[in-house]
């Protein structure tokens, strides 16, 4: 599909970037896939900055693969494939929140209750498609994003869902930046963790669920884990950390965004490699400062 | 069990006979290392080694190396690497995350090379059976090789379960002992990532966590015993493969690894009516060993 409108627009790719930026943006499909990469962007990298915090990365996977079966099951029943994404998704962090509670385990539990509900959901979607019967090439596009097909309508419901999780984590950004770092402390101090962490799953689930309208359901990780991640190697202050994550990764979706209007290459490995190469420059260069100090 | 096929000639299909004589071991492999998985906290570890396992089987057919063999090679070294990237022999959260999103885009990329250098309708089912798996479609060869591995898996983590489960406890008084704590967890790793290889056949890439978690999950919460624990994970999963078997060829617009998973999910999330949980010293004594998060920045 991208590859006949690629030729269909006639790129040319050239050092002048003004004309390259001007030109992909002749398109509204790529105005709507600009306008969505940011929002997704803000909402992954600021939810993804307390994920990558509170080493809650396995559950971030989890939730975003859920938005598999969301899709699959919301098209299959005739419902619309965003608010499938969104009520699976919710769902599943209620799930992964509570599980552990009710059995009063540790840790453990909670990674096989996760990764338990990653399968089911994972299996689930698989059935869907298969019972839906038509365009299993589809089941690609799921997986792995393709920013084609943002509708205006579908810009509206990511900015909706961006302004309503961002505001409810300005709200409990200070109890759940102390929970993260010192749990045992904070609920001393009467600050319910429990609550917080269940809580902070869901937003989780909503951005997820979000990020995964580009990126598809397995690559969300390229927006949620490696702009906070390379930001947390960077400085150790949290609002200069929480900035930084968040002009990386619109940074690093509209480059990538750009370029694969360009190449024909699809967006989630082109995401994923420049956010890698960016982690790994961040890891060496702060090895490189250590080391000339 | 009356509307499907006659269950008695079950046997006499070879699709049939295949797909049990691969499965049964996989699925052993998969609850006997899901269990040390669990134990460790590395669940998340097993959840990016499968999604390697999708990058190596799509790179592999797309530079037109057998399957198979890239998948072992690619899901064995990444384990390694992994546990190499994190100390102590195991990895940090974030390194796996990051490393395992690259790994993933570098699938997406062998997915499109592969689809552009082949007929459109094949290539775009063989990324879907590496991703949900085709266990009914098992050549012989395929099957004998799948099982001929597990078994030699099994009798290597067989092997190591003592002093793993040692250095999984308590890896400070381990290695205080003697016992090579990071050689273990290494090797570990790396049987971690060929069990991924052998069970990316049967329920696919995406799918094989389940296998790993929910057998898992389930004997954990069934009992404090270790070694009754690791033979529980692995009966469950045994008997979850089987019964999805059946329950695919019973109805056959279930696919295959749905069946498993859900009998597997179901074996989980029944399992607290059936196991009382006694508190003790004991499983406290588990549960901190097994979760030890690494400290904020």
């Amino acid at each position: 599909m991208s590859a006949v409108l690629v030729q269909a627009s006639d790129p040319q790719l050239s050092w002048n970037l003004v004309a390259v930026v001007s030109q992909a943006l002749e398109y509204p499909f790529m105005v709507n896939a600009f306008r969505a990469g940011a929002v997704v962007a803000v909402l992954a990298g600021c939810v993804g900055w307390f994920m990558v915090l509170r080493r809650q990365s396995f559950a971030g996977h989890t939730l975003a693969v859920v938005s598999f079966p969301g899709a699959a099951g919301a098209v299959l029943v005739g419902a619309s494939a965003v608010s499938g994404v969104f009520v699976f998704a919710v769902v599943a962090a209620l799930v992964i929140g509570l599980a552990p509670v009710a059995s009063g385990r540790g840790y453990s539990e909670e990674a096989a209750v996760t990764g338990t509900v990653q399968a089911v959901a994972l299996a689930a979607g698989f059935l869907f498609v298969t019972l839906y019967g038509r365009n299993v090439n589809g089941v690609t596009a799921l997986l792995f994003g393709s920013f084609l097909g943002i509708s205006t309508s579908e810009v509206s419901t990511l900015v909706v869902a961006a302004v309503a999780v961002l505001a409810v984590l300005a709200v409990l950004a200070r109890p759940l930046l102390f929970a993260s770092v010192d749990p045992t402390v904070a609920a001393a101090r009467g600050v319910r963790v429990r609550a917080l962490s269940t809580g902070f799953l869901v937003l989780l689930a909503v951005a997820a669920a979000a990020a995964s309208q580009i990126t598809g359901s397995l690559l969300v990780f390229a927006l949620l884990v490696v702009p906070a991640a390379t930001a947390q190697v960077l400085t150790v202050r949290p609002a200069l950390s929480v900035a930084l994550t968040v002009l990386l990764g619109v940074g690093l979706t509209w480059v990538s965004l750009l370029v694969a209007y360009y190449v024909d290459y699809p967006i989630g490995f082109l995401l994923t490699s420049s956010a890698f190469v960016v982690y790994v420059a961040a890891v060496l260069g702060r090895r490189l400062a250590r080391g000339l100090r | 069990m009356s509307g499907g096929p006659p269950l008695a000639d079950l046997l006499d299909m070879a699709f049939m006979r295949h797909a049990l004589l691969a499965g049964i071991p996989v699925a052993a492999l998969s609850g006997f290392v899901g269990w040390f998985m669990v134990l460790r906290s590395q669940v998340f570890t097993g959840d990016a080694l499968s999604h390697v396992a999708f990058t190596g089987a799509l790179g592999s057919l797309a530079l037109g190396v057998s399957p198979q063999l890239g998948l072992l090679v690619c899901t064995v070294v990444v384990g390694v690497g992994l546990g190499l990237l994190g100390g102590r022999g195991r990895a940090d959260d974030v390194v796996i995350g990051t490393v395992f999103a690259w790994v993933l885009g570098l699938g997406v990329l062998a997915l499109s090379l592969y689809t552009a250098s082949s007929a459109g309708t094949t290539a775009g089912s063989a990324g879907v059976s590496v991703l949900f798996g085709s266990i009914f479609g098992l050549s012989a060869t395929a099957a004998w090789t799948a099982a001929g591995v597990s078994v030699g898996l099994l009798l290597l983590l067989g092997l190591l379960a003592r002093p793993l489960l040692f250095a999984s406890l308590d890896e400070a008084v381990a290695a205080a002992r003697g016992v090579p704590v990071r050689a273990l967890g290494l090797l570990f790793l790396a049987v971690v990532g060929a069990t991924a290889a052998q069970a990316t056949q049967a329920v696919g890439a995406l799918l094989l966590l389940g296998l790993l978690a929910a057998p898992a999950g389930a004997a954990r919460r069934l009992t404090d015993r270790p070694y009754l624990g690791m033979a529980l994970a692995s009966g469950i999963s045994v008997a979850s493969m089987v019964l999805g078997l059946l329950a695919s060829y019973l109805l056959p617009q279930v696919p295959p690894s749905f069946g498993i998973l859900t009998v597997a999910a179901l074996s989980y999330g029944l399992s607290p009516l059936v196991g009382r949980r006694r508190a003790g010293p004991r499983s406290a004594r588990v549960r901190t060993a097994g979760g030890n998060r690494p400290p904020p920045r």
